[in-house]
């Protein structure tokens, strides 16, 4: 808003206070909370650093320097080395390239599969909506860690791609999406059969438009909110599942790295060198924070009625 | 129709019967009792009655209540749906397992193919898919899961009987510490609403939440058995080996539910009944436990579905991470192994697992919440 001197236009602008969209309001919501500004910036952050991990990284992710093996941190290796001398800074940096692109694929990925399903079953309803959602309840009856590990052992046998490094990144972000997209397709059958009801939906059917139409043009911009929530939830739970994986053995392998792969080869040198599994651990715990800062704000903002929950 | 005093004795005779089988088990009553009692042959009969007890116990109260509710349909339904459910699950995983290029036997050494066909021959392997699906299930039905390729000459059954137990354990310890801590943690941000102590108790549950749990144990690790050594680092034989892995994976569940009890007390508080209680002049403490409280856990209860779902899931982690000798570790090096029967064995388990913890919590559901109808 402009700043006016004049009292009289001041007045007129209480007055007339330009009206202001839902998300405008949300924004200015999500303005106002100090935790989630502070994480939105530093996602912000390790995106860029994602971005240009080689401009940034000091030294290149695999390149080993046998003579500076299992170093403790130092001006010239700001984390140290690990056990084949290769620079941890640099590591965690390719790391976050490796994590945040697994993480951001997958979650829209299983959001494109999770909506379309979704917004099919709410819509059509009926008998198609029981047997889709039959199939939802299906596979949430396996524990996700264990559908992960059977889908991904799956895609391992599977020969997609040539290249190792191209077959266990697509491996793993298609395991991770074909686990995640259940939960999204769950809520937004639930935002659907909730905005069905709605008396502008009515209208539009009223007015003889096309079912399609109606979806795309007046079902999905009104369930965005708790779909926006729910991607910002599911990308650090993708974080974690990526690393876990990563850990059990089942993910990425070294000299690839991620930040999952780096906590898993730490572990292995834990009791001596503590740093190699600290810091790649705690790049993944401030992320996850910063994610879920953010999507708390976000449903405050979005949902003030949810506030708190 | 069960009134409410019933209700209380019942749920109250059948929670002091949990607790003190679960004190002994804690302390691992079956195996250190025998060096102190002169009568080692006493304890293991004393046990097995103590669990048959308690089994009695829990069921029974299910079946009064269901049988008292007209609830004897729904679980019966229930109970079917989830079989059907365990069916369609080992169908998808056993196709899945066999449409996969490789077998299990393909290793990097070849054998030689009379070898392999040999092997082959002995675990069923070259009939026909549809008879073999037909074997498999048909052993399922009679309670047999089969024989594990890797561990040779071992049932499927007899290393989920061997491990099962303390998969069990863990969990459950994990569960009772997440509640035990999250609970509290919850009701106490409630009651300082939008003060520091609400900020800083909500900060460290959102840390919980994001903590990964490989990094808490080495922290827990070093500090606890490096440093301090007041605990083992590893293994799992004595209340001491329980303490770290039972924490650690208690400390994300324990998160979600402290923000969920903080929610949900926030949410009761603004009721009518609530502020009719503070009007008639009851005191803080007494609006606070008898009326908030009561109202307030209903929810957090029916997180506890999704909540058995998530410590299954990080138990992984931690069983491999404390080398706990449970399910997780057969369940990774099975699906490396390409062990078909221990593969589906364990899925099945898991999810039958989940399956029924969900019903349970449903029936407790409509148990704690009159208002809620099952159908």
């Amino acid at each position: 808003m402009t700043m006016s001197n004049s009292a009289k236009s001041e007045a007129l602008e209480v007055q007339y206070k330009p009206s202001r969209s839902l998300w405008e309001d949300a924004f200015i919501r999500l303005k106002k909370n100090k935790a989630a500004v502070l994480s939105a910036y530093f996602i912000l952050f390790i995106c860029i650093v994602a971005i240009f991990a080689e401009n940034i990284s000091p030294y290149p992710f695999d390149e080993q320097y046998m003579d500076k093996i299992l170093q403790e941190p130092s001006m010239k290796h700001w984390l140290g080395t690990d056990a084949l001398g290769r620079d941890l800074f640099s590591r965690i940096i390719y790391g976050a390239r490796m994590s945040m692109a697994v993480a951001i694929y997958t979650s829209l990925i299983s959001l494109a599969i999770g909506a379309i399903y979704g917004a099919v079953s709410g819509w059509v309803g009926g008998r198609v909506d029981s047997f889709m959602m039959r199939i939802v309840d299906i596979l949430y009856s396996i524990p996700t860690m264990v559908l992960l590990i059977l889908v991904k052992v799956i895609f391992d046998a599977v020969q997609l791609f040539d290249d190792p490094e191209r077959k266990a990144y697509f491996g793993i972000v298609l395991a991770l999406s074909l686990v995640g997209w259940v939960t999204l397709a769950r809520v937004v059958r639930g935002q659907v059969l909730q905005v069905k009801q709605m008396t502008y939906v009515e209208a539009a059917r009223a007015l003889g438009a096309n079912p399609f139409w109606i979806v795309v043009k007046h079902v999905m911009p009104n369930i965005l909110g708790p779909i926006i929530v729910l991607l910002t939830f599911q990308i650090p739970s993708n974080i974690l599942f990526e690393s876990f994986l990563s850990f059990i053995g089942l993910g990425l392998q070294p000299p690839f790295s991620s930040w999952g792969v780096l906590a898993s080869s730490g572990w292995q040198t834990m009791r001596s060198f503590p740093h190699l599994i600290i810091y790649p651990s705690f790049a993944i715990f401030l992320t996850m924070l910063a994610f879920n800062f953010l999507g708390d704000g976000l449903r405050d903002a979005l949902d003030p009625q949810m506030k708190g929950r | 129709m069960i009134n409410e005093k019933q209700k209380s004795i019942m749920s109250g005779v059948v929670f002091t019967a949990l607790l003190i089988t679960l004190l002994i088990s804690f302390f691992d009553a079956q195996h250190s009792m025998e060096v102190f009692i002169d009568h080692p042959e006493w304890w293991p009969p004393f046990w097995n009655g103590l669990l048959i007890l308690d089994g009695v116990l829990v069921f029974g109260t299910f079946a009064w209540y269901a049988i008292s509710q007209n609830l004897v349909f729904f679980v019966f339904k229930r109970v079917v749906e989830a079989c059907l459910v365990l069916l369609v699950i080992a169908t998808l995983t056993f196709t899945l397992l066999r449409v996969m290029p490789g077998g299990p036997f393909d290793q990097e050494k070849t054998l030689p193919p009379e070898v392999k066909a040999n092997i082959e021959a002995k675990y069923n392997l070259n009939a026909p898919l549809l008879e073999q699906y037909k074997d498999y299930i048909f052993g399922i039905l009679q309670g047999d899961l089969g024989e594990s390729y890797k561990y040779l000459g071992r049932n499927v059954s007899d290393i989920i009987t061997e491990t099962l137990p303390v998969s069990f354990q863990l969990g459950l310890y994990a569960l009772i510490i997440s509640f035990a801590i999250g609970i509290p943690l919850g009701i106490f941000a409630a009651s300082k609403h939008n003060t520091a102590w609400d900020n800083s108790a909500m900060f460290m549950a959102v840390s919980g939440v994001s903590l990964p749990s490989f990094l808490v144990a080495p922290i827990f690790i070093i500090i606890f058995a490096f440093w301090l050594d007041i605990l083992p680092p590893a293994f799992w034989d004595g209340p001491s080996h329980y303490i770290l892995p039972s924490f650690i994976l208690g400390i994300r569940p324990a998160a979600v539910i402290a923000r969920l009890t903080r929610a949900s007390v926030l949410e009761v508080i603004r009721s009518d009944y609530i502020r009719t209680a503070k009007a008639k002049g009851l005191p803080q403490r007494v609006v606070l436990y008898r009326h908030v409280l009561k109202n307030s856990l209903i929810p957090v209860l029916t997180f506890s579905g999704p909540l058995v779902a998530g410590i299954l899931s990080g138990s992984f982690i931690i069983e491999l991470i404390f080398v706990v000798p449970g399910m997780g570790k057969h369940l990774i090096q099975s699906v490396t192994n390409r062990d078909y029967p221990l593969i589906l064995g364990l899925t099945l388990l898991f999810s039958a697992l989940l399956v029924f913890a969900n019903l349970i919590v449903d029936l407790l559901y409509s148990y704690f919440d009159p208002r809620i109808k099952l159908s």
